[in-house]
């Protein structure tokens, strides 16, 4: 990458490092750091909508849809969230495996589960066998979002069911006095309001959903864990890295980049908790309407 | 094999008792459930373990950053901070990699003698560490908050009555901080023993597959490609186990609370929280 990087004789201490640490394969390690924030970026507002469907549903006055918004409210409770990442993946796989088999190969003889074996037609395999590396990476990636935005939903949507049960009874009645239809009370009144409430909860989620882009490495994506057990390793599985086992540095370098972003967050939501504060009903609002007067 | 025979041979398997050879063909119901009971020994043994000690040093931890003197106080911050605002899995490779490269098996103290290390980097030793640890960061956390809400007028009767120092914490502070906290505790061990499923995916190896519960639902998924089984298993056991732990802290929280009206009680109420 640099250019006196060129000629390998020249090179020692930190010259040498500079160059080491700017490798195309590091540049695959500072990539990845993008592939988190990405996740991250991608899976929050996922997981707020799924959070939020869950939540209506909760509060439906549908009995079936109330029964399903409060099992997938619930199902997170008691299970260790691990177990979902690990069975969710596999399940979503062969769930949109089977589909597309059913679709593509409607005379498909073989069962699909052979014994052990979950084998569907080639023509549903998805993504197709002969797809490049890149559409294998961008499938399994959408399958880790999926993941994270249906776990995480489920959180967010006892996070917003509360803060929906939260705003005062007296806003909701006044709407009705004024003749809005529930609908109309919803949105300009519940929605609007409940975001105060579920502020806290929902900054807690971020904080923990942070946590968990370590799990990606699980779903086999090349996140930063990868990249630093692999370059931190003394050797690969092909060849020995010029150093000895780096690995504790690479994850001290990790766990830096991880408290960095929970503290920029920290920051961040305070600020917009204080935000969302205004013109609210609540302590922190009125505290801020007499520091105002 | 009849499935009691299965429980016999296995239900001690993951600490290194009874059959060897695990089922490699003709996987029953039974062998997987039995299997997967057997792993959770170790959740548990990783759970109370990591509980019990990571106790005590909680409560160290939350009066040091309760403390006015900033040599105490900010340590125990910063302790805080690191591992509450780091991923566990991060906590568990950085250990793991401790151990097994800056200690090489053994430390030597001035050259007089040397200390034996290479047993911490199994995960009965390694992980157990790593997950007081972590447990202690979150339960100082929790005790500290409550240790803030401790009311004014019980402290200032205190004063009036010339309770002082040490009396005065273990007598009036530490029953109402208990009191306070246990809740939001009940919570931290219940997902704690939830994070101790993580320990499979730290590099501390599994000893000649002894390994915890969620080794056995892999190893069985992976054998039997199908994961719609040992999976919702493990969920099974976690379920049972957290209704367990929501019982046991309960009768807790009632003795802490038996000198209330019952209106004034701090009840237990199960918030979801997910990976660390």
């Amino acid at each position: 990458m640099l250019e006196f990087c060129a000629d390998p004789k020249t090179l020692e201490g930190l010259s040498w490092l500079s160059c080491y640490l700017t490798t195309p394969k590091h540049m695959e390690f500072y990539f990845s750091f993008l592939t988190v924030m990405a996740l991250l970026l991608v899976a929050a507002p996922a997981a707020l909508a799924f959070g939020f469907g869950g939540a209506m549903a909760a509060r439906s006055h549908i009995a079936p849809l109330r029964w399903l918004g409060k099992i997938y409210t619930a199902m997170v409770r008691g299970v260790p969230d691990i177990v979902f990442f690990l069975f969710f993946v596999i399940a979503l796989d062969q769930g949109i495996e089977w589909l597309t088999h059913q679709v593509r190969c409607p005379d498909w003889s073989e069962p699909i589960r052979q014994g052990l074996e979950f084998r569907v037609c080639p023509a549903a395999k998805v993504p197709p066998n002969n797809a490049s590396l890149f559409v294998h990476q961008a499938y399994a990636f959408t399958l880790a979002v999926l993941t994270f935005a249906i776990v995480f939903g489920a959180f967010a949507a006892n996070v917003l069911k509360g803060a929906m049960d939260a705003v005062p009874r007296a806003q909701i009645e006044t709407a009705e006095a004024y003749g809005l239809s529930p609908r109309q009370t919803f949105r300009r009144i519940l929605v609007p309001q409940m975001w105060t409430y579920a502020l806290p909860g929902l900054s807690n989620l971020w904080l923990i959903l942070i946590k968990a882009t370590p799990l990606l490495f699980l779903l086999g994506i090349q996140d930063i864990v990868y990249w630093a057990r692999e370059l931190g390793s003394s050797k690969s599985a092909r060849f020995d890295y010029p150093h000895g086992d780096w690995r504790l540095y690479y994850f001290l370098g990790l766990l830096v980049f991880y408290l960095a972003l929970t503290r920029v967050s920290e920051i961040g939501l305070a600020r917009l908790t204080r935000r969302l504060s205004h013109g609210q009903a609540t302590r922190a609002g009125e505290t801020l309407r007499k520091d105002a007067a | 094999m009849t499935c009691w025979e299965t429980v016999q041979a296995f239900w001690l398997r993951s600490v290194g008792i009874g059959e060897n050879a695990l089922p490699t063909t003709n996987i029953t119901l039974c062998d997987q459930f039995v299997l997967i009971g057997s792993g959770m020994l170790w959740n548990l043994y990783f759970g109370i373990l990591a509980l019990a000690l990571g106790f005590v040093f909680a409560i160290g931890l939350a009066l040091a950053k309760a403390s006015r003197n900033r040599w105490i106080r900010k340590p125990a911050e910063w302790y805080i901070f690191i591992f509450r605002g780091s991923p566990l899995f991060i906590q568990f490779f950085l250990i793991y990699f401790f151990i097994t490269t800056v200690l090489r098996g053994s430390v030597d103290v001035f050259g007089l003698f040397t200390i034996p290390t290479a047993w911490l980097a199994n995960a009965w030793a390694g992980a157990a560490f790593t997950l007081f640890l972590n447990t202690s960061a979150y339960s100082a956390e929790i005790f500290f908050g409550a240790l803030m809400t401790v009311p004014k007028g019980d402290l200032e009767a205190a004063d009036a009555y010339g309770i002082t120092g040490r009396e005065r914490f273990f007598r009036i502070e530490w029953p109402t901080m208990m009191r306070l906290g246990w809740p939001a505790y009940t919570n931290e061990a219940i997902f704690l023993f939830h994070a101790t499923t993580l320990v499979f995916f730290s590099s501390f190896p599994a000893f000649q597959q002894r390994g915890d519960a969620l080794y056995y639902a892999n190893y069985f998924a992976d054998k039997t490609f199908n994961p719609f089984i040992p999976y919702p298993i493990v969920a099974f056991y976690f379920i049972v186990l957290t209704l367990c732990l929501i019982g046991i802290f309960g009768l807790v929280n009632k003795r802490l609370n038996r000198h209330l009206p019952s209106h004034q009680r701090k009840r237990i109420r199960l918030r979801p929280q997910l990976i660390r």
